[in-house]
């Protein structure tokens, strides 16, 4: 039963995850029937990177969890919205899937998630997390397992403002997700700012920005610009001749894009929920498996998706995923060794969860990032008192 | 907005419109002689910036790395030339813009296949890092003063190569009359491989390039590609003039829009609101610009009728 | 010319077969895969219209796709929150009703033909392909920056649409639907070919001069082809939106105006039934070579490369052999 795609996924893995995946009948060892789950990630064109880390954590976090009864289907999107619609009708119509996940962008998940919800399967993310899902559009069979959007940005204001920030500039591109970043910046950071600046989405030169925060006076940079966006912000920054301290939220300064970036992104500090050197055993022992499996340093999508992997598997060892709502109550106790150390679900299944400050160093020749202290404590997002369930 | 942060954005633009002519220059030459429209000139972009990136890792030498992105990107030009764009030659426009399409997809997951999913790291040489003041007490990069000094000169020797050159007078005479030149004994396929080669090797070094201070990635070809379409149609395609012309004129209005427009619509709308009206518009502009001239000029500034 | 037909009865006949089998065998993903083919082929219908009887290569076709798109998704969503569209001077509601919807999104973009179509016929060739290419990414630019629409997240309608009678959730009826769309369209389509504006625009393709001459005005009947051809588009845009139940600035990217040309050229330019055929085995390339590998696109690339060097005609033009383009 396991499709084309998804073996030949398992191939890219290793042997040890096909068998474990592979075994999906004969009967249960807990006696609850099999859990069904697909997976729709973006593995081709611009965004890949993010999407594979995801799959492979995902496969991962899977293999580990020793349920043979779990068995995943994985599926491209080309990061474009109405193949995402069309992948997830597919999966809920021909493929009978129970529990939906995988998606990386935003508004990719904003297709999704209403139409797998509205057919009555659960759809639980690994990684975005807009604020209408959250807030007003929040839904019983709708979990989070990363973050609410503004997390990140709002451990990074937290921090800001920690370090003395009294003028900062801030960015990021024009679209929703930019315009969060900067508003959960604002919500945290609270003071004033030296300037504030919408780019294009896809904008790779930013010498007309670079020129304005050198004119503005400013006494530190925010920024959110994710993927390539981010590597040409920064080579260009660091050869602008300004020297102002940055801070952002993590996705500019992941593992996915740290190689690409080099040098120029040394000492920077970035929040995130997680950062390899996390000292907790199962996010040591997640870290050394993902290592040895794929031969490099897991990123926050591969963590997410590691933690997603697990969740199904504590709730699938409870309840049974056809009782929807025993599978649901299971989920939201998270009862599962989160690689983040604490980890539970505010009432609109959004995680309450630490945000830490972690700096970019070099490990060798190899850049990462290592935790060097705490933005906030038990957050929980903003846009949970609209959400009724 | 001071006069030095005026100038300044000016420069930006001049080095944003210098980068866009080498590739400008590359589409318009090609179309100029063979009367072929290449969507996969991107692609060689693409190619040009991988290689350098790949021979910038292996050896650490920024100026290999700049000349693998011109033997590579040229080479792999001579390839499709010789192996589908010849066959193109007296297709209508449709099968041309499909079959470059087709090499779009061909040469982007190719690259995926090959160097994986991940961006690639290519730097700025040591010797070009940081800043220097100019006259003025402008303070500008290095590396951008670089690309406009190369980009100028590249504009340089492409003139002379067509005025001067025995090879720029076939050129030239292509253009003008492509049976007069077949008749006149000349090897017309190896002309075309030997432009086609030459345009590609122009793509993959503005590729390298812009690579350094960019994102070395797959899919980085195209959005410049479509700037670079509006360059040769602002400037009258086939007329290397009129792509120089056109790309620093794209390059300062696409520059100076994003920088002033939110200024200006602050002087009148709530701030917030402002950014936001200016930079929707800003995106648009230079498309406006387009429009607009070819309002006026339907073969763009400097095309023939 | 009778080969052509008949394969075009086979094409009708499978269009009807394939979605009847998976009802039988109660697979609704086929019928999705078969509706969004349908779709396709209603948008592809509309720019050969323009491309393959008028000979303008319009590469910004995406604009008008988006445009229907947009025009459902505005309408929807207002209907889903009971906001009235606008108020002053006067009260216009949302509505999910989809004739009304549809009667929109075809004025709607239409009317962005009109512009587009005046402003880009000024010029010919290579520069016509390339200013309908840059008005479409302006479009894509601008939907992506203005936030009053959900910006690049576009926007989500939960339920689809109504249509007086029919269950529009049920995906045999909605392919009913779009199926029958296609159909008056195609009909629509082939009747304009023959008359006397369809023969003028394909005289004036065919030879501008003699156009000119005999006293035709090319302008004005390439901008009346380009707008019809717009508002068909827009139509299955419409229609793609409804079936996603999901609308966003992907519907005006350059990769759409591309894949529409692809549907043509696959089935054959200038073919009634090209855009039908080629929509359908576009469909099924990415549904089964995208099983195959993670980088299915390497294979679709040749494909597409070998039937454009090779197979001029496309898939029609290679399986019937008499040339018809000109016997009309």
């Amino acid at each position: 039963m396991i499709s084309t795609k998804t073996k030949q996924t398992l191939k890219a893995v290793g042997a040890a995850t096909a068998v474990a995946l592979a075994m999906t009948s004969g009967a249960m060892a807990d006696g609850h029937g099999k859990v069904k789950v697909g997976l729709i990630t973006t593995l081709t064109g611009g965004g890949a990177a993010l999407g594979v880390d995801i799959r492979d954590g995902f496969l991962l976090g899977v293999q580990q969890a020793g349920n043979d009864g779990i068995e995943v289907v994985v599926e491209d999107d080309q990061r474009k919205p109405d193949i995402a619609v069309q992948l997830a009708d597919k999966m809920i119509q021909s493929e009978n899937v129970d529990i939906l996940t995988g998606i990386v962008w935003s508004n990719l998940a904003l297709a999704v998630a209403p139409a797998a919800t509205a057919q009555g399967k659960f759809y639980i993310s690994p990684n975005a997390g807009p604020a209408q899902l959250a807030g007003k559009g929040c839904h019983k069979n709708y979990f989070n397992v990363a973050w609410q959007n503004d997390g990140p940005h709002e451990a990074a204001g937290a921090h800001a403002k920690e370090l003395g920030f009294k003028k900062p500039f801030i960015l990021a591109p024009n679209y929703p997700a930019g315009k969060d970043a900067l508003t959960g910046f604002k919500r945290m950071y609270g003071g004033e700012l030296a300037g504030e600046l919408y780019t294009k989405l896809g904008q790779t030169d930013y010498a007309a920005e670079l020129a304005q925060i050198r004119a503005a006076d400013a006494d530190g940079i925010f920024f959110f610009l994710p993927g390539g966006m981010g590597i040409s912000f920064l080579k260009q920054y660091s050869d602008s001749g300004i020297e102002l301290p940055v801070v952002g939220p993590a996705f500019s300064f992941d593992q996915t894009i740290l190689g690409a970036v080099g040098e120029a992104a040394m000492g920077i500090h970035n929040t995130a929920q997680w950062s390899p050197d996390l000292d907790n055993a199962a996010s040591k022992a997640f870290v050394e498996s993902f290592k040895a499996e794929y031969g490099r340093i897991p990123s926050i999508y591969a963590q997410q998706a590691f933690d997603t992997a697990n969740l199904i598997a504590s709730a699938a060892a409870k309840a049974d995923v056809k009782d929807m709502d025993a599978f649901r109550a299971a989920l939201l106790e998270a009862d599962f060794a989160s690689t983040r150390g604490d980890f539970k679900f505010a009432p609109n299944h959004h995680p309450i969860q630490d945000f830490y400050v972690r700096e970019v160093i070099k490990d060798g020749d190899v850049y990462t990032n290592k935790i060097i202290g705490v933005a906030l404590e038990d957050r929980q997002d903003v846009y949970g008192v609209d959400c009724k369930m | 907005m001071t006069t030095i942060l005026l100038i300044e954005q000016v420069l930006n633009g001049l080095q944003f419109g210098v980068m866009l002519f080498l590739m400008a220059a590359g589409l318009t030459l090609i179309f100029g002689v063979m009367g072929l429209i290449n969507l996969a000139h991107g692609s060689l972009y693409m190619i040009g910036a991988f290689a350098a990136a790949a021979v910038a890792a292996w050896t650490g030498n920024f100026l290999l790395a700049l000349m693998a992105s011109l033997i590579v990107a040229a080479i792999a030009g001579a390839i499709i030339e010789l192996t589908v764009i010849r066959r193109l030659y007296d297709r209508d426009h449709l099968d041309q813009v499909l079959a470059t399409f087709a090499l779009i997809l061909i040469f982007s997951e190719a690259t995926r296949w090959v160097f994986g999913s991940f961006p690639l790291f290519l730097n700025i040489p040591d010797a070009l890092k940081g800043t220097i003041i100019l006259p003025g007490g402008i303070e500008y990069s290095l590396y951008r003063l670089t690309i406009i000094l190369i980009g100028l000169a590249v504009a340089v020797g492409l003139f002379l190569l067509i005025s001067k050159t025995r090879v720029g007078m076939r050129i030239r005479a292509g253009e003008n009359d492509r049976e007069m030149i077949g008749a006149l004994g000349v090897d017309i396929s190896v002309l075309y491989t030997m432009v086609f080669a030459l345009g590609a090797a122009l793509a993959g070094l503005s590729g390298a390039l812009v690579g350094a201070i960019q994102s070395v990635e797959v899919g980085m070809g195209e959005p410049v590609l479509i700037l670079a379409f509006v360059v040769i149609v602002i400037g009258g395609i086939g007329s290397i003039k009129g792509a120089l012309a056109g790309a620093i004129l794209v390059g300062l209005t696409d520059t100076l829009g994003r920088t002033m427009l939110p200024v200006i619509f602050g002087t009148f709308m709530e701030a917030s609101s402002a950014t936001t009206v200016g930079s929707a518009l800003a995106s648009m502009l230079i498309y406006i610009l387009m429009a607009g001239v070819l309002l006026f000029k339907p073969t763009g500034l400097f095309g023939k009728a | 010319m009778i080969r052509e037909r008949y394969l075009n009865m086979m094409v009708l006949a499978l269009l009807v077969l394939v979605p009847a089998y998976a009802v039988l065998m109660d697979e609704p993903f086929t019928i999705t895969l078969a509706t969004r083919a349908v779709i396709f082929a209603l948008a592809g219908v509309g720019l050969n219209l323009a491309l393959g009887q008028g000979g303008l290569v319009s590469f910004g076709h995406a604009a008008y796709f988006g445009m229907g798109g947009y025009a459902m998704g505005i309408l929807a969503s207002h209907a889903q929150n009971y906001e009235p569209l606008m108020e002053v001077p006067f009260v216009i509601e949302g509505t999910n009703s989809m004739p009304v919807i549809w009667l929109v999104a075809i004025v709607a973009s239409a009317l962005l033909a009109l512009l587009i179509g005046a402003l880009s016929l000024r010029t010919t060739g290579v520069y016509f392909i390339m200013v309908t290419l840059a008005f479409g990414q302006m479009f894509y630019y601008f939907t992506i920056s203005w936030p009053a629409y959900g910006g690049e997240d576009g926007l989500s309608i939960y339920v689809r649409n109504q249509f007086p009678g029919l269950n529009t959730l049920d995906p045999i009826q909605f392919y009913g639907i779009c199926f029958v769309l296609l159909l008056a369209v195609l009909y629509g389509v082939n009747r304009l070919n023959k008359s006397p504006f369809g023969l003028a625009l394909n005289g004036a393709h065919q030879n501008e001069e003699r156009a000119l001459t005999v006293g035709i005005n090319v302008y004005r009947l390439r901008l009346v082809a380009f707008v019809i051809s717009g508002a068909i588009t827009g139509l299955a845009g419409a229609l793609f939106a409804d079936l996603n139940r999901f609308v966003s600035p992907t519907m005006f990217s350059w990769g759409v105006s591309g894949e529409i040309m692809i549907f043509i050229i696959l089935g054959g330019v200038a073919r009634l039934f090209g855009p039908v055929v080629g929509a359908a085995v576009y469909i099924m390339l990415e549904h089964f070579l995208g099983g195959l590998s993670e980088y299915w696109f390497i294979y679709l690339g040749v494909i597409l490369l070998f039937v454009v060097l090779f197979a001029k005609g496309g898939i029609i033009g290679g399986l019937s052999k008499k040339e018809t383009r000109h016997a009309g």
